[in-house]
């Protein structure tokens, strides 16, 4: 039989060990997020970086596989699941975005308007696009916009009934897709710069802004701008 | 210390005299309290002086400030008076008996629901002058600037998580940026694409709430250049703290020349732009409703 001390003394490091635990699984869930992707120097051009995501219309992973989100990859060209990723200060940041979701009419159509990409245009399927009427064709799936660094690219849908449409990511190139291709300056700060989607995708909550609009790792993310 | 009975004097006179000690280093307190506050302090009080509504708001600080100092500054040298000369000496002896002056009450309840009546008149009209002190007055504004048939039309259209603005008088383009002319009269059309936000331009002086398929007006009148920011002020979601932009108060010329290009680089977007109106409703027959079409004033 153990002295009233003893007793005493196991009770509590058990409430000091709970305690910890609980803190532990708090602030670890408070403190986590989707990995940040370093981007790959370009071989070719000097000063650039490439980045290179996929969208899908379910991301397939994680604890809500049926959320529309990004996957971003890294240097040895494997895909994660996840909207952060890191680029030097004073860069050429050239975008490769595979977009395979479908799309639809903008709430707002100033978004389909390319803003803040070096030649005023991106590449769409090798076509220069300056910008999309989202009312016709399949529509505008998603938006990539970094607000601070005035960057607005329209991401054209890819026809839902497509016979190869990849409804659950990730995604690969023989499935129906388009390419988006364009280059922004990374600029002269070190700064976590958000961006997001403007088209309210988030099927399901209010005004479509909910869930993985609200989310790290699906429709919101960072540009980490680093030395 | 303690007023006694039995001390050399009356009591009475010993109350005048602490009350004239009293009244006396409130009164020089409060006049240079309130010289600095209204020559140095608020030349320099937010929001600054860029609009007729930042002013008017100034104004109002100004005159608060002011009219309350004096009343804080009663309490506190009150305060500190008792604690310094009537505080306990040693000898435990009970303090004087002190009565009610009815006429030092009645002067203070006076005096004191004087200023808070006048206050609250005070602060009501402010709240209407000028033309509606910068405040959202909703689609059908009563206080309106005297030459309302020339002001500059903003829409200014809330979205998570982003102001855009569209220009009527330029086509009805829609810009991310915001640039105004000085020396002019500004109408806010304020509205919403979907949850509830605040158009808050802080220099300027307004603020008005952005409601979905409801138009807030709110006017000002720019008086200096300079650079203003707008902020979100109702929490609307994840990137709630990241809406804001900056925008600009330049001279007529140069905003003049920013419109006119800004309406020519727009010229393809725009007419892929519902037509303007001074709200926005969901296109029902898209699955979804994500198409903000046309409208209905």
């Amino acid at each position: 039989m153990l002295s009233k001390g003893a007793r005493a003394g196991f009770v509590f490091v058990g409430f000091a060990i709970a305690i910890g635990v609980i803190l532990f699984a708090v602030f670890g869930y408070l403190r986590s997020s989707p990995p940040a992707i370093a981007a790959t120097a370009a071989s070719s051009q000097p000063n650039t970086v490439n980045v290179v995501m996929q969208v899908d219309g379910a991301v397939g992973v994680g604890p809500h596989p049926t959320w529309v989100g990004y996957w971003v990859r890294d240097a040895q060209g494997v895909y994660h699941q996840t909207t952060i990723f890191k680029v030097p200060e004073r860069t050429h940041v050239h975008m490769t975005i595979y977009e395979y979701d479908s799309g639809g009419p903008l709430r707002n159509e100033v978004w389909g308007k390319v803003q803040g990409v070096q030649g005023g245009a991106v590449s769409l399927n090798g076509t220069p696009v300056s910008l999309i009427n989202s009312s016709a064709g399949n529509g505008v799936a998603h938006t990539f916009v970094v607000p601070q660094l005035g960057v607005t690219v329209p991401l054209y849908g890819v026809n839902g009934n497509a016979k190869n449409f990849c409804n659950v990511g990730p995604c690969n190139l023989s499935e129906a897709h388009n390419t988006i291709q364009f280059t922004f300056y990374s600029g002269n700060t070190t700064h976590n710069y958000r961006w997001q989607c403007f088209v309210p995708c988030g099927l399901g909550f209010l005004t479509g802004n909910g869930g993985p609009m609200q989310n790290l790792g699906y429709m919101a993310g960072f540009v980490q701008v680093v030395k | 210390m303690a007023i006694k009975s039995d001390e050399v004097g009356s009591p009475a006179a010993e109350a005048r005299k602490h009350g004239g000690r009293i009244f006396a280093l409130w009164f020089v307190a409060s006049v240079i309290v309130d010289l600095v506050v209204w020559f140095v302090w608020g030349p320099h009080m937010a929001p600054g002086f860029m609009t007729t509504t930042a002013a008017g708001q100034v104004f109002d600080f100004k005159v608060l400030t002011v009219l309350s100092a004096p009343v804080l500054l009663m309490v506190w040298i009150y305060g500190g008076y008792s604690l310094i000369m009537f505080r306990d000496k040693g000898t435990h002896e009970d303090g004087y008996y002190v009565k009610g002056n009815r006429k030092i009450q009645a002067t203070w309840y006076t005096l004191t629901g004087i200023l808070v009546i006048g206050l609250a008149a005070f602060g009501t009209y402010e709240l209407i002058a000028p033309a509606g002190a910068g405040v959202g007055e909703g689609p059908s504004p009563i206080w309106k600037p005297n030459n309302a048939g020339h002001t500059l039309i903003v829409q200014v259209i809330a979205q998570q998580w982003r102001f855009t603005y569209r220009w009527p008088q330029f086509g009805g383009m829609e810009t991310t940026s915001i640039n105004l002319p000085v020396n002019t009269e500004i109408q806010f059309d304020v509205t919403s694409l979907d949850v509830i936000h605040d158009f808050w331009a802080y220099q300027l002086g307004v603020k008005a709430d952005a409601n979905p398929e409801v138009n807030n007006v709110a006017y000002t009148k720019t008086l200096q250049t300079g650079r203003f920011v707008v902020r979100c002020d109702e929490l609307c979601g994840i990137w709630h703290g990241a809406m804001y932009n900056y925008g600009h108060v330049v001279s007529q010329s140069s905003f003049y020349s920013w419109a006119h290009s800004m309406e020519a680089q727009n010229a393809s977007l725009t007419k892929l732009l519902p037509k303007f109106s001074t709200s926005y409703l969901p296109k029902d027959n898209v699955v979804g409703g994500q198409y903000f079409n046309s409208s209905q004033a």
